[in-house]
């Protein structure tokens, strides 16, 4: 399996839509390369599963390398492990389903979908790299398509938003930035090369100063507290694909870069600095929680409620035990599911009714049940039924966080775990004024969805569900990447 | 393997007619929605007659469900005989009412959508009931509460039902969060939710455990969720909003009946943690007596067995509490039949007055509504603990175990069973004596409800009557057959008290039941006193009927805080402080980059100019130095 065809399909994608004649052939043709890139994720997947059932115990699979520029030791390094896999999953489902919601783009279509398969072909490109330095580089291209997206296609504030959204990932990245440039000094190895940097021991005082660049820095993408403010904004003045995008796959690339990076790389200074990314983590998860009551727009409530859902990926970073490493992953890939299906119902429902205000909706359950149906399901799994993936993820996260018994973790993880009642309570709350109660008046008859509406909707549905009926072909995945993270923590520690 | 079949029958039903929903003919959603749980039932009972001849317990492990280092849950089902006497309950009454809502629900244009919900809910229920670790109880217990939101705000277009299903939601959230907390500290001590491998481990720990106290204390804040306990069982009475079969299935006879299961389930922590058990006891009893006294001035019909529920609940985990676990399920047993079937039997009344509720506007339906008037009756006789009748022997043995454990209150729960008793034939002569006193369009449509209706009513009703006799008292020299069944998983205290003690609360209650029955007919019926309006009523009557004005008092506690906390969390800290820094180094970098501009003029003379400044600057620079 070479990855390399994850960067390509994409491009290539992403190209030709560029020569396409019409809109119908842009969609098509943009379907097309979706489904291509699903299936061959899927193919990577099985691979995968083969390759290690073949007792292959490389910690990554399918590396590949070649130097890039040679002065500076920079290489393109590809290779993937379970987490990465998961994360290409995600990527590749949320992309499909984003194609799909977008079909009626119309308005500079063109444009459009190229720059969708950009961010994507930015996605893929960040989850395979195994070098720090084209890792950055596939960050930032999964950052400018998105100021272009909001700026261009968006509603609302949209260039206020796009200003604040390139401005804070910019920060970010700045931030990580400085943080790769130590690490490359001050290791002594004077490589960008990940697996080549896991191997030698940069020193305590280098950790120290460059791991909280590292984290803040990926940790913006991953709405860390107090830099999660452009998330609301961005995700509400985004288009449909914009925010789902955003929610599903741009938040992951945080996460894990907070993993893959931060963590893995300098696992002395994440022990140290763990009591402040949990107490972090812990204010998103309350914080955003009770910020999403607030709001009576339907991007807002999913927007607040993600930075909430988000600070679960990084208690189980902070935990750093096995158990909740492995739950932030699979919060990583629950969440992105969810959060792109919620966005995604929320652009049928805007399409259809012209606005996001919950109070200006209400019984729209009688007139689109398929919508409200999916609505609801979003909504459960977001609150954490038993049955959906966020009760498996977020279940998992804090059994992990309780393995761990000092005080001021347990306190964390009670508060956490108390955000479950908040999380009812806007859940319901949205949910029933959108879905029940007598429907208003609107100007156009109410449709319910379109057929490719439905396919986007199955498929994130499908792996929602799967998560969290059976979540042990995930655990699989997870669990030996986790493993090899884990032991850096203990044998460093030691 | 046959295990996995209980809940997937239902599971089965519940996506046929989910998916189908309104093109499935309208005769077929009915039996496929009460078949599946027919069959489910037929399981059931082959399990427990493997479990009577001798079987000790089934077990089936479908997968690891989630697993991820130290933390390892099977997604497993078990059937033991505890098990196995919900398994008959859940599915057995489950299935009378499911054949019940055919005819009830036939008419609402959301009939399959119904069906469909209670399918879910009796899956979930099987689940919880089924599973063998406290992860799939939890599973269910969630699943469960999710289908009693549905079935609540079944009649969505009414935002005051949508308001009940969010409250029912929310107050059960709030007890899940102690059962989850319970949870983790359980998997903390025992590293595993097996049941059996916790029980196991639990039992070689000391009385007077401080952890196994906690997490008994955190479980049990779940059940007061759950099982609408104090304080969290303002919601029970406001779930009433649901159709009725709702009502006797969810609110009645299973849902709510979880907690005293999962109590009784856990029963070797209990027995470990005396001042759990006391605590569960004390908040049994006072729930017991405090709803009872609201339910003697409620004028809905509905919200009369509501309370009545709540009330006998307390029952439960009164005798859960003094650790007769086998007697809780007796009462669990008896409850299931004779409330489902009062529920049942005002849902045929309601269903006659065209949707009237108030026992004000109804009087003298005995002559209309002949089968559901005796089988009300029957299940009157049965709550209230008239001799032979089920409830008579299951809350007998309640209060004789109470009498060994504790005089004061012995004493307490006795009085609530008078109390039990004066508002229950306050309900009945009301609805079913006197005039009519609703209006002539009612009047003349009176009908007694169709045969697919009242069918389950008299086989609920005959449960009712003889249902009790699984667990006759010793002093009939026959075996207590429950006992004796549950002994092995769940038995608890003995049944021993002094039979001079039991002929004296025999003959005891009598006398006092048929002085109620005597006085209430002469108030009700003979006087023909009211109930009076709303505006009327003074003093304790108002108190009462206004339910110690609980619903104010938590909307001042908790609702009213909770929206200013994050209002002004919100707006100051978001809006105010975060927000404002953000786009003030937005506006930072604008302003910088304003100012810098100006020596971007394209003026290529501006430039010369700086240019030869600098050039001069340097040249100083290099002079001096």
């Amino acid at each position: 399996m070479n990855l390399t065809l994850l960067l390509i399909i994409p491009l290539l994608t992403a190209v030709g839509v560029l020569f396409c004649r019409n809109a119908q052939q842009v969609r098509w043709l943009s379907l097309a390369g979706a489904a291509v890139q699903f299936i061959l994720v899927m193919a990577l997947l099985f691979a995968f599963y083969a390759a290690r059932s073949n007792g292959n115990t490389d910690a990554f699979l399918f590396s590949e390398r070649c130097m890039w520029f040679a002065p500076l030791n920079i290489q393109f390094i590809t290779g993937a492990d379970g987490i990465s896999v998961s994360m290409l999953l995600l990527t590749a489902a949320v992309v499909l389903a984003g194609v799909l919601v977008s079909w009626k783009e119309e308005t500079m279509a063109k444009e459009f979908f190229f720059l969708l398969h950009l961010l994507a072909f930015g996605a893929y490109g960040f989850f395979i790299s195994l070098d720090v330095f084209t890792l950055f580089f596939f960050l930032e291209i999964a950052v400018i398509p998105k100021y272009l997206l909001i700026g261009i296609w968006g509603s609302g504030r949209k260039e206020y938003s796009a200003n604040k959204l390139a401005l804070m990932l910019m920060g970010g990245s700045a931030l990580v930035l400085i943080g790769m440039l130590g690490m490359y000094y001050q290791s002594g190895a004077n490589t960008f090369d990940l697996i080549r940097l896991s191997e030698v021991h940069i020193p305590y005082a280098t950790q120290l100063q460059f791991f909280p660049l590292l984290f803040l820095g990926f940790g913006v993408f991953t709405a860390i507290f107090p830099f999660h403010t452009w998330v609301p904004d961005g995700h509400s003045a985004a288009p449909t694909a914009g925010s789902m995008f955003l929610a599903g796959i741009s938040m992951k690339l945080g996460g894990y870069g907070c993993l893959r990076v931060a963590t893995y790389l300098m696992p002395d200074a994440a022990a140290y600095y763990a009591p402040y990314i949990i107490g972090l983590a812990t204010i998103a998860i309350i914080y955003g929680a009770f910020a999403t009551l607030m709001q009576t727009d339907l991007k807002y409530i999913n927007a607040y409620s993600s930075v909430s859902h988000c600070g679960f990926v990084l208690l189980g970073i902070g935990m750093l035990n096995q158990t909740a490493i492995t739950g932030a992953v699979m919060q990583m890939v629950s969440h992105g599911l969810m959060t792109a299906l919620f966005f995604a119902v929320i652009g049928m429902i805007y399409q259809r009714t012209h606005t996001r205000m919950v109070r200006q909706m209400g019984g729209l359950l009688k007139a689109m049940p398929f919508i409200m149906t999916v609505f609801f399901i979003a909504g459960l799994t977001s609150l954490g039924l038993p049955g959906f993936s966020g009760f498996v993820a977020e279940m998992t996260v804090l059994m992990g966080a309780w393995q761990n018994p000092k005080t001021m973790y347990r306190i964390a993880t009670i508060l956490a775990c108390a955000s479950i009642v908040v999380t009812a309570v806007y859940i319901l709350r949205a949910t029933g004024q959108v879905a029940m109660g007598p429907l208003k008046q609107h100007d156009e008859p109410l449709n319910d969805a379109r057929w490719y509406e439905k396919l986007a909707a199955f498929i994130l549905i499908a792996g929602i569900v799967a998560i969290g009926v059976a979540p042990f072909w995930l655990n699989d995945l997870i669990t030996p990447g986790a493993k090899i993270i884990m032991q850096k923590i203990v044998s460093l520690s030691r | 393997m046959i295990l996995l079949l209980i809940p997937l029958f239902p599971l089965f039903g519940f996506l046929i007619n989910g998916w189908l929903n309104k093109s499935m003919p309208k005769g077929l959603v009915g039996w496929v929605a009460s078949l599946s749980v027919l069959a489910s039932f037929g399981i059931s009972v082959y399990l427990f007659i493997q479990l009577l001849s001798g079987a000790n317990e089934f077990q089936f492990t479908v997968f690891d469900w989630m697993a991820a280092g130290s933390f390892q849950v099977d997604f497993g089902f078990m059937v033991d005989r505890l098990t196995a006497i919900m398994l008959l309950v859940v599915t057995g009454v489950g299935f009378l009412i499911h054949v019940y809502s055919i005819g009830y629900m036939n008419d609402d244009e959301d009939y399959p959508r119904f069906m469909a919900y209670m399918n879910l809910f009796v899956f979930f229920m099987l689940l919880l009931v089924l599973g063998d670790n406290f992860i799939m109880m939890f599973a269910g217990w969630e699943g469960v509460g999710l289908c009693s939101y549905l079935l609540i705000g079944f009649w969505f277009k009414n935002d005051n039902y949508n308001e009940a299903a969010n409250k029912a939601f929310i107050m059960n959230r709030i007890g899940d969060l102690g059962f989850l907390l319970g949870l983790f500290l359980i998997y903390q001590t025992f590293g595993s939710f097996n049941f059996k491998e916790v029980m196991g481990m639990a039992s070689t720990y000391p009385r007077y455990d401080s952890t196994i106290t906690a997490i008994t204390l955190l479980l049990f804040v779940g059940a007061m969720g759950k099982s609408a306990q104090i304080p969290l069982y303002t919601w029970l009475p406001d779930a009433m909003a649901g159709p009725t079969p709702v009502s006797a299935l969810i609110h009645a006879a299973t849902m709510v009946t979880a907690g005293v299961y999962m109590v009784v389930r856990s029963n070797v922590l209990y027995a470990l943690a005396p001042f759990s058990s006391e605590f569960v006891a004390v908040i049994g009893l006072a729930t017991a007596l405090f709803a009872a006294t609201i339910g003697l001035k409620q004028n809905d019909i509905k919200k009369v067995l509501a309370y009545s529920t709540v009330s006998q609940l307390g029952y439960m985990f009164v005798a859960a509490g003094v650790g007769a676990y086998s007697t809780a399920i007796f009462h669990l047993v008896t409850h299931a039949f004779f409330k489902a079937l009062l529920f049942l039997c005002s849902g045929s009344v309601i269903h006659a007055m065209y949707g009237e509720q108030d026992i004000r506007n109804m009087g003298g339906l005995k002559k209309y509504l002949p089968i559901t008037h005796l089988t009300f009756l029957i299940g009157t006789l049965a709550i209230s603990g008239v001799p032979v009748f089920a409830g008579f022997f299951s809350k007998d043995e309640i209060l004789a175990m109470t009498y060994s454990h504790s005089f004061l209150m012995f004493t307490l729960l006795a009085f609530g069973s008078v109390i039990t008793a004066v508002y229950m034939f306050r309900l009945y002569w009301l609805t079913f004596y006197g005039e009519f006193r609703g209006t002539k369009h009612q009047l003349e449509h009176l009908h007694e409800s169709p045969k697919v209706m009242t069918v389950p009513l008299m086989v609920l009703a005959v449960l009712s009557a003889v249902g009790g006799f699984i667990g006759l008292p010793e002093i009939f020299h026959a075996p207590h057959f429950l006992y004796n069944f549950l002994e092995p998983v769940a038995a608890g205290a003995g049944h021993h008290v002094s039979h001079t003690f039991e002929y004296v609360l025999i003959f005891t209650s009598i006398v006092v039941l048929a002085i109620i029955i005597y006085s209430t007919r002469n108030y009700y019926v003979v006087k023909g006193t009211l109930p009076e309006s709303d505006a009327e009523e003074k003093g304790i009557a108002r108190i009462l009927s206004r339910k110690y004005f609980v619903d104010e008092l938590y909307a001042m506690l908790f609702r009213k805080p909770l929206d200013v906390i994050s209002g002004l969390g919100y707006r100051f800290v978001e809006l105010g402080i975060i927000t404002k820094t953000v786009d003030g180094i937005q506006e930072g970098i604008n302003t910088a980059a304003n100012g810098l501009r100006y020596l971007q003029t394209g003026r290529a003379g501006s430039y010369l100019f700086i240019m030869v400044i600098g050039f001069l600057a340097l040249m100083i620079y290099a002079i001096i130095l």
